[in-house]
């Protein structure tokens, strides 16, 4: 884990998932509280249904780089995106992960996970939910990064500037997010007995 | 003051073009730049003025050279391989004297390599591909606001020197966003009544209908445009150097990088001083013209250079040059789309605090 101010957080997903829209929002929260902050996407040949990813610094001083090889906080959203990345995570650090999409698997011992099944989660809610925001909720209860409040007003920001009609179901979903924690520092024993 | 909004390099550095009052964008897709085109497909039309998308990129810089030519504030943008295709016509317009601007956003090579950002046409931006001695004025920008800037700079450079001009960026810049402090353009774009192909000759006004031309079979008129042309680069090395010097007077190891490069070393220069290593870091903004006098008096006296760089040491020609063997010259090259780490700059720190500790500041490899 990165001691100083500076943050390192990546997102990642598959692209329709909202994983860049994710990051543009803590980016636009960062500004929001006076800090310094960079994104960078993954660019290239994107597509829906193709791996999407984007690196978020956010930082009390100058920015160096917007990439990184250490995240201290990863949001997975896809089978692909944990397998990928999962190992960038520092030790001691956090990783969201989207339990509805990554099947069995062995977990690291020395970082902390929160499982939620999103995908499910956003499918069968009477509201529509949006699994991204859903695990933005997540990550601000988890973590100090940001405040809630100004990641609210960023999403107000993003979501009015975007699609104005999406702006009840992020604060709506962004709040489902973070009243969701229930499971915290699993040991690996219960890792090993989920089933996701 | 204007207030800071998050917005991607691309775009950020053709909303600058905009500002400068941009009259003619013409381009072709290529990665990753693509978010200029797009940008200017938007917002061009919407303004009343011309947003072409060319059939080519030979197109696209020739339909530059056309509008250029009559005074008019027009660019493109590309990337590597695809710049490697105007070189022609960038050579063409520093002989016809044609102030086209030119956004380069730097793509690993070589060949069509990939995506991935780079640093590896320095030499294209900076020695040119194109024939006989001509310059080009190039600006290389470490952060989106400074992308800004340098934009409104490139396009007042190139009027005052009618001259070509570039913006040399990498991938990092194009694609990153950060939070950017939008200035308005506070330059004035020289006249260009004097010179500008206006369409009028001959007729009523009795003079000669005005001709931008690079071929000159006449006599000694290439000799003394070559001759005009090189007075010309010599004021403008004289007078347009910009650098930015970090904590270079007490250092020992001096650090020189240029673009997204300098702000990692930036970065280690700060960490390196608060274990009592003495490193600064010298900075080149304009690539053209390269500061060499200042850099030279900047490695006067100092143990070691480490030049950093994102290909395989093409600015280290020029910073070999400028400080003529005052002191040793160490480098670190990443190639093919690899970026460059603290962690590694900070190790080689260390290893040449130990290598030059002995040897007397200021002295000859």
């Amino acid at each position: 884990m990165n001691t100083n101010s500076e943050k390192h957080i990546i997102i990642a997903g598959f692209g329709g998932q909202g994983v860049l829209f994710l990051g543009t929002t803590l980016a636009e929260a960062a500004i929001i509280e006076g800090k310094n902050t960079t994104w960078m996407p993954s660019y290239g040949a994107e597509m829906r249904g193709g791996s999407a990813n984007c690196f978020v610094v956010i930082s009390d001083g100058e920015i160096p780089s917007p990439l990184f090889d250490e995240a201290d906080y990863g949001v997975f959203l896809s089978k692909a995106a944990i397998n990928k990345f999962e190992n960038t995570i520092s030790k001691n650090g956090l990783a969201i992960v989207n339990s509805s999409m990554i099947g069995e698997r062995a977990f690291r011992s020395d970082i902390e996970y929160v499982l939620e099944p999103l995908s499910d989660l956003a499918a069968h809610s009477k509201e529509k939910m949006l699994l991204n925001i859903m695990a933005l909720g997540l990550l601000i209860r988890k973590t100090s990064i940001l405040t809630k409040e100004s990641v609210i007003k960023a999403l107000t920001k993003v979501s009015s500037a975007k699609k104005p009609e999406f702006l009840k179901f992020n604060l709506e979903s962004f709040e489902a997010g973070y009243n969701l924690i229930k499971s915290t520092s699993l040991d690996n024993k219960a890792l090993e007995r989920a089933v996701c | 003051m204007t207030q800071k909004v998050l917005i991607k390099g691309n775009k950020a550095i053709a909303q600058a073009a905009i500002n400068v009052g941009l009259e003619c964008y013409f381009g072709y897709p290529i990665t990753p730049q693509n978010e200029i085109g797009e940008f200017m497909s938007d917002e061009m039309p919407k303004l009343g003025r011309t947003y072409i998308s060319a059939e080519s990129e030979l197109a696209a810089v020739n339909m530059l050279i056309g509008a250029a030519s009559t005074g008019t504030l027009a660019m493109t943008s590309s990337s590597s391989c695809a710049i490697a295709l105007m070189q022609e016509a960038i050579s063409a317009m520093a002989t016809a004297e044609i102030p086209g601007v030119i956004i380069s956003v730097m793509r690993a090579g070589p060949g069509l390599g990939n995506i991935t950002p780079s640093q590896g046409d320095y030499f294209q931006a900076t020695k040119g591909g194109g024939n006989g001695d001509y310059r080009t004025i190039v600006l290389a920008p470490s952060s989106i606001s400074e992308a800004v800037e340098l934009t409104y700079k490139t396009f007042y450079l190139a009027f005052k020197y009618r001259n070509p001009a570039m913006l040399l960026a990498d991938g990092m810049i194009g694609q990153m966003m950060e939070p950017v402090e939008l200035k308005p353009f506070d330059l004035k774009i020289p006249d260009s009544s004097d010179w500008e192909a206006d369409g009028v000759g001959e007729g009523a006004n009795k003079r000669p209908f005005r001709k931008l031309v690079s071929l000159h079979m006449q006599g000694d008129d290439l000799p003394k445009l070559n001759a005009k042309l090189q007075s010309k680069y010599n004021q403008i090395q004289m007078n347009e150097v910009m650098y930015e010097e970090f904590m270079t007077e007490d250092a020992d190891i001096l650090i020189t990088a240029f673009g997204t490069v300098a702000r990692v070393a930036k970065s280690v220069v700060t960490e390196a001083r608060k274990t009592g290593l003495k490193v600064g870091l010298f900075r080149p903004i304009t690539v053209w013209p390269f500061p060499s006098n200042e850099l030279k008096e900047a490695a006067a006296g100092k143990k070691v250079l480490l030049d950093i760089e994102l290909n395989e040491g093409q600015m280290l020609l020029d910073v070999k040059a400028a400080i003529d063997g005052v002191c040793p010259v160490e480098l670190i090259s990443k190639l093919g789309g690899e970026i460059v780490k603290a962690h590694e700059i900070m190790e080689k720190i260390i290893e040449l605090s130990k290598k030059y500790s002995s040897q007397k500041a200021g002295a000859v490899c």
